[in-house]
């Protein structure tokens, strides 16, 4: 056995070791030319936070550009989830955190302890519309896209509709030639809140043929499970007549479903997903100051909406104990929702940049954060 | 004169033969250090044990309705219970595994035969570095190859299968496509599980005292009676025990089948579809990223079972080496 574990080890090491220097190698493109002097005003520390893993690639952005006008401050982001990343602002070890789904009221009533007595609040800060992709011969090759209404939609992920050439699908798609293919449904295994913001919309916008309750985790036997959204994508790409759903910036070369809203459908992209965002009102369930949850009308019928998106959430304390990571909490999350953050967003991830009635709003609780 | 000549001198004997020496005082430290050692092996066991219990412990003592809450959240509404969602994770672990089992044993032994008795001596060498070798590959390689190569490149053969077959519950069809299901997995698993079998099989078999298989041959045994009358029974236990091993791996094995299977939570037999069956190991790998509190005792609840499965296995496989060693 010792023998054979060795190898094993070296191997270990090595990829290690390669690790290290990729990352190192990606720490290093820093044009130093870009880097400007620390002024008087900006932020020095060490700041945490942690949270959901949609948010990754944006966050990284945001820090690139926060970092140019504060270059003193050290930030990281750890994408270990949504769940784990609340569990952890509320032990107080982050600054803030972010989440896929707003917070419930016991999270909000515990937070009292880590926000000086007050409670913690949440921002949409990030908004990404969820493609719905598959891979069918002939027709995702050619480039083009599948019509389908909601109900369509949750019959497909019901198991309901098992054929492309299904009378359902046929009717909505006079001008494709559709093969008889089985379709095999992939959603994720693990829990999501890619998966939550999905089934919202299913729910919403067809309940006759989505009895599942609203849920993380996939509620139904149909089709099959992957982990992560790359675990879905390169599923999709294995096998001919596959279908799923994942954000929009991971959809890759796969075709998108083209999703019935009023009279026509309409096309993923970032604007259309903006224009839902921006005809959601607010929540009136959320309780607790400064709150901005944002409810998605789903069926809307807007011209050019596209309903289904993925709203992801900051959350953190209007005071802090700690009068510099008051400072950066405000400062930061300023950046975060001002139009050059969210266009920082736009151009790494392609989201949608948050609308201008609901940025306003937003904006408004994150100025209203203070130091005890 | 003839006593004192027959005497051996006493301040002779003992500054040579019992006298302390340097030695002893290493002696002690070496054996301090080896009974430490053995003792370390039983204190880290008890540090596992010990470690899954104390985080377990809010689902076994803790509030019932908030775990039936968080298990009913896990798989979407299918289970409510701790054992309504870790039965049909044990059922899929063991099944994966023993298929895994049966699929590398009779392959193993067939390799660890030729190496042993029919390959000439270079191509043996050869081939017991190869097999070396491929239990040095780390699982997540393996992993990758079966998700990224096996799973597309395979499915005209499940296919093939479940059309000419699926008469038999085992295959039943229509074949998954990607087929992310567990016969994919069960294969991976035996590729990985298939050099410690063999490894450990071929040392054995080259054990065999060459009096018995000389004694088989004269008797007139043919080559294959030569192996059967006197290879074979004598390696018994250690097939036995080398199986066991391999089956520890497979059960505790999560990144390849993690990668690979398509996840579901039934006892179902149905190997060629999709979504059927879960281990408990890549569960917990799969669910704990995003697992609040209570998430995570459940998860290491499972893995409590997990451990205590694998420890149950190896006592059997003691049993069944001792009975079979006598």
């Amino acid at each position: 056995m010792m023998r054979t574990q060795t190898p094993r080890r070296c191997i270990a090491a090595l990829s290690a070791l390669s690790l290290t220097c990729a990352l190192a190698a990606c720490g290093d493109n820093v044009d130093p030319s870009q880097t400007p002097q620390a002024n008087a005003s900006s932020i020095s520390g060490s700041f945490a936070g942690a949270g959901a893993s949609s948010q990754q690639t944006a966050v990284e952005a945001w820090i690139a550009g926060y970092q140019k006008s504060n270059p003193n401050a050290k930030i990281s982001y750890n994408p270990s989830g949504s769940g784990a990343g609340v569990t952890t602002f509320l032990t107080g070890a982050t600054v803030w955190a972010g989440s896929d789904k707003p917070l419930d009221d016991e999270q909000v009533e515990q937070s009292k302890k880590v926000c000086a007595g007050q409670t913690a609040f949440d921002v949409p800060v990030y908004i990404s519309p969820l493609a719905i992709v598959f891979r069918l011969r002939g027709v995702s090759d050619a480039g083009k896209h599948v019509n389908m209404d909601a109900a369509t939609v949750a019959k497909v992920f019901n198991g309901k509709i098992t054929m492309w050439n299904d009378t359902a699908i046929a009717k909505q798609n006079p001008d494709l030639d559709l093969p008889a293919t089985p379709i095999t449904v992939v959603h994720r295994s693990d829990k999501s809140g890619t998966t939550l913001n999905f089934v919202e919309y299913l729910k919403a916008a067809a309940p006759g043929d989505w009895p599942h309750k609203l849920s993380e985790n996939w509620p139904n036997d149909v089709g099959q499970g992957a982990k992560g959204t790359s675990g879905v994508i390169s599923t999709i790409d294995q096998a001919d007549g596959t279908i799923g759903y994942s954000d929009y910036s991971q959809a890759g070369g796969l075709g998108t479903i083209s999703i019935k809203v009023g009279d026509g459908y309409t096309d993923i992209s970032a604007e259309a997903a903006s224009k839902a965002v921006a005809n959601a009102s607010l929540s009136s369930e959320a309780k607790g100051e400064h709150r901005v949850v944002l409810d998605i009308d789903h069926t809307t019928t807007a011209e050019g909406a596209y309903p289904i998106v993925l709203v992801s959430y900051d959350i953190a304390c209007p005071v802090y104990s700690d009068a510099n990571t008051a400072r950066f909490a405000k400062s930061w999350l300023g950046y975060v929702v001002s139009d050059k953050g969210q266009q920082d967003a736009m151009s790494a991830t392609g989201s949608a940049p948050l609308p201008d009635n609901v940025a306003k709003t937003v904006r408004q609780s994150v100025d209203a954060i203070n130091a005890k | 004169m003839t006593t004192t000549t027959s005497q051996p001198s006493p301040g002779l004997g003992e500054s040579t033969l019992t006298a302390p020496v340097a030695g002893k005082q290493a002696d002690k430290v070496f054996k301090g250090i080896a009974v430490a050692c053995g003792i370390l092996i039983l204190v880290v066991l008890a540090a596992v044990a010990m470690f899954l219990l104390v985080q377990a412990w809010p689902l076994i003592g803790g509030d019932q309705a908030a775990n039936s809450e968080t298990i009913s959240k896990f798989t979407g509404g299918k289970a409510h219970s701790f054992w309504g969602y870790v039965g049909p994770l044990l059922f899929g672990t063991v099944l994966v595994a023993a298929l895994a089992l049966v699929i590398a044993f009779f392959v193993s032994i067939g390799i660890a035969l030729f190496i042993s008795h029919y390959a000439p001596r270079r191509l043996a060498a050869v081939l017991s570095y190869i097999v070396d070798l491929l239990a040095a590959i780390p699982s997540v390689i393996y992993g990758l190859w079966g998700g990224l190569v096996l799973v597309p490149s395979i499915y005209p053969f499940w296919n093939w299968v479940a059309q000419y077959l699926g008469w038999i519950p085992l295959f039943a069809g229509p074949a998954s496509n990607p087929p992310r299901t567990v016969a994919t997995v069960a294969l991976v698993l035996a590729i990985m599980i298939l050099p410690i079998i063999t490894s450990m099989a071929r040392d054995i078999f080259q054990q065999t005292p060459k009096l018995l298989e000389e004694a088989a041959l004269g008797l007139g045994a043919t080559k294959w009676e030569m192996i059967k009358l006197a290879v074979l029974p004598f390696g018994k236990s250690g097939i036995v025990s080398a199986s066991m091993l391999g089956l520890g791996r497979a059960l505790g094995e999560t990144m390849a089948v993690l990668m690979i299977l398509s996840p579901g939570l039934k006892y179902s037999f149905k190997l060629l579809q999709a979504s059927q069956d879960q281990t408990i190991a890549a569960n917990i790998a799969a669910q704990y990223p995003e697992a609040d509190s209570i998430g995570v005792s459940v998860l290491i609840g499972t893995g409590l079972v997990l451990f205590v499965l694998t420890f149950l296995v190896n006592l059997l496989a003691r049993r069944i080496t001792e009975k079979a060693g006598k």
